[in-house]
């Protein structure tokens, strides 16, 4: 997984800077999306380091977004954003500690399968008991910002929020993937039994980029709450899990920055297609086909 | 630093890779172990350096027992070995994989250490590279270099872990005759102040590097002793040499 340069950089921020102007020129409606694509972005980015940073492909990474958002209606009303945010992020860390310290001692397709089960586990605790607030999902209290934010202006706040935080969480990243432990990363994906015969311990590594992609995750799942004051046990099923895998392959799961354009790019095609037709997910289904056969490196992968 | 192996033994379902094997390296005596395919060369590698488990037997580092120790935890504490197949990196430059092989011999592991930006263990990625002569493809991608330049990469991958005991799994195999020249000077220079296996298929380096040699033969040792007495001994002349002369 490469990142991008400074140029690349520059473009990103860009972006963020047009998306961030979107309540000088458009409509509530579509500030709500863009915060919807942002916290897609967020969660896609998480399994990113995971997916294209060490090589490992988690179905069990909805579980930690889903206990972010959980978290949220776990710890009851008018409490701090400053509050629930760690929060979100320690009890999806810890629950991602637990499932990589067991799923890791597997490798490949049962690897994937062990996650599966786990991601599961975690989806039928919130369905089926009454812990999470039922099977339908629940409506919840917002956290208590800085500022009362009333109701029209929430589109604006919680768009600049998300915004700020898929910034961070990019940055960090981008940080992280530069260091030594990125570099780890790398080799892991690259040869994993090389890695440890060079002396790596590399069961801690993965252990700890599980833990921290779980974290984030988490922060991710907690911002999909707070925006949409609603939770529901389908956030950590493993469709959930498999929606971030297609985002980072249709946005290039060789580039940092890959998943943050799918997200966006999913987001996208899904509104256009449900603009034009009711079978949108069939619409969907082609243009990710067509999208995966034609950009073998994603859309990240275009420009070069 | 010396390595010691006592009375290793393996056995893969029936066959018994490796039985009752014992012997020391130390710095200033280069130890060669020949035998032909099949004789557990390799397994014996594998058991020093821990990618596998010994069945019974103790392996010391130093006098300190290593036999429970996993590869990477062995490879931290000074055992550096190469493989058969020259299989690193392919994607990543040349100059990364013996970073990434520097890096593994950063002490401790701790998040603070392995923040920081790529720095420090550039040094020694260098100097691996500037000793296999490979300083001129630092750049390019390992699966881009020819294939004696990759067995070269092998060993500086594993110099670069500045390690103390070397364990060379035929870094010779492959090598054409003016390839093969540098490698032994190489060796013969490293097994100065390392503690040097070698198995090596290439009698002519073996004679040339080793101060003892081991001769196994289907998992067991026929016979230790200096080059000389290998070369004139009648049991290993049947059992071995013989076949190839």
């Amino acid at each position: 997984m490469t990142r991008p340069g400074a140029r690349g950089n520059l473009w990103l921020g860009l972006a963020a800077l047009a998306l961030a102007s979107m309540p000088l020129w458009a409509a509530p409606w579509h500030m709500q999306l863009a915060s919807t694509a942002a916290i897609a972005a967020m969660f896609a980015l998480s399994l990113q380091l995971l997916a294209g940073g060490a090589g490992l492909i988690s179905l069990a990474h909805a579980g930690f977004f889903g206990l972010g958002a959980y978290s949220v209606y776990l710890l009851g009303g008018g409490r701090s954003i400053f509050l629930t945010l760690p929060a979100a992020a320690l009890l999806a860390g810890l629950a991602a500690a637990a499932t990589g310290y067991l799923a890791l001692r597997t490798r490949g397709f049962y690897f994937l399968m062990t996650t599966l089960a786990f991601g599961q586990m975690l989806f039928f605790l919130f369905h089926d008991t009454p812990l999470g607030g039922g099977a339908d999902g629940v409506f919840i209290a917002r956290p208590d910002m800085i500022w009362t934010v009333p109701k029209a202006a929430r589109p604006v706040v919680f768009l600049l929020l998300n915004l700020t935080i898929l910034t961070a969480m990019y940055l960090f990243l981008w940080k992280l993937m530069g260091s030594l432990f990125g570099h780890a990363l790398s080799g892991i994906r690259a040869n994993e039994d090389r890695m440890r015969a060079m002396g790596h311990d590399v069961a801690g590594l993965k252990l700890t980029a599980f833990v921290l992609a779980g974290a984030l995750a988490g922060v991710a799942g907690h911002m999909a709450a707070v925006t949409d004051a609603f939770v529901s046990p389908e956030l950590l099923g493993w469709h959930h899990a498999a929606e971030a895998l297609l985002m980072i392959l249709l946005g290039g799961i060789g580039h940092l920055h890959g998943p943050i354009l799918g997200a966006f790019a999913l987001t996208a095609i899904r509104e256009v297609g449900q603009s034009i037709t009711e079978r949108q997910r069939l619409v969907e289904g082609l243009a990710i086909l067509a999208a995966v056969l034609l950009l073998r490196r994603g859309i990240a992968g275009l420009r070069r | 630093m010396t390595l010691e192996a006592r009375g290793l033994s393996r056995r893969f379902g029936g066959l018994l890779a490796v039985a009752d094997v014992s012997l020391r390296l130390r710095p200033g005596v280069p130890h060669a172990v020949i035998g032909p395919n099949g004789a557990g060369k390799s397994t014996l590698i594998n058991l020093l350096g821990g990618a596998i488990r010994a069945d019974s037997g103790a392996i010391l580092l130093n006098g300190a027992d290593v036999t429970a120790a996993p590869d990477w935890r062995r490879a931290r504490a000074g055992i550096g070995r190469s493989f058969q197949r020259a299989n690193l990196f392919p994607d990543l430059s040349v100059l990364e994989n013996a970073r990434l092989a520097a890096q593994a011999s950063l002490p401790g592991w701790r998040l603070t250490a392995l923040a920081k930006e790529e720095s420090g263990t550039w040094d020694q990625a260098w100097a691996a590279l500037d000793r296999t002569g490979l300083t001129g493809f630092a750049a390019h991608p390992a699966a881009a270099i020819s294939h004696g330049q990759r067995r070269l990469l092998e060993i500086a991958a594993v110099l670069a872990a500045l390690p103390s005991v070397l364990l060379f799994d035929e870094p010779l195999a492959g090598l054409g005759p003016e390839e093969t020249a540098p490698v032994v000077a190489l060796l013969r220079d490293l097994a100065a102040t390392h503690a040097l296996l070698l198995v090596e298929h290439d009698m002519d380096a073996v004679f040339a590097i080793a101060a003892e040699v081991t001769v196994m033969v289907d998992g067991g040792v026929l016979e230790t002793g200096t080059p000389e007495a290998i070369r004139t001994s009648a049991a290993v002349r049947d059992a071995y040499l013989g076949h190839r002369a």
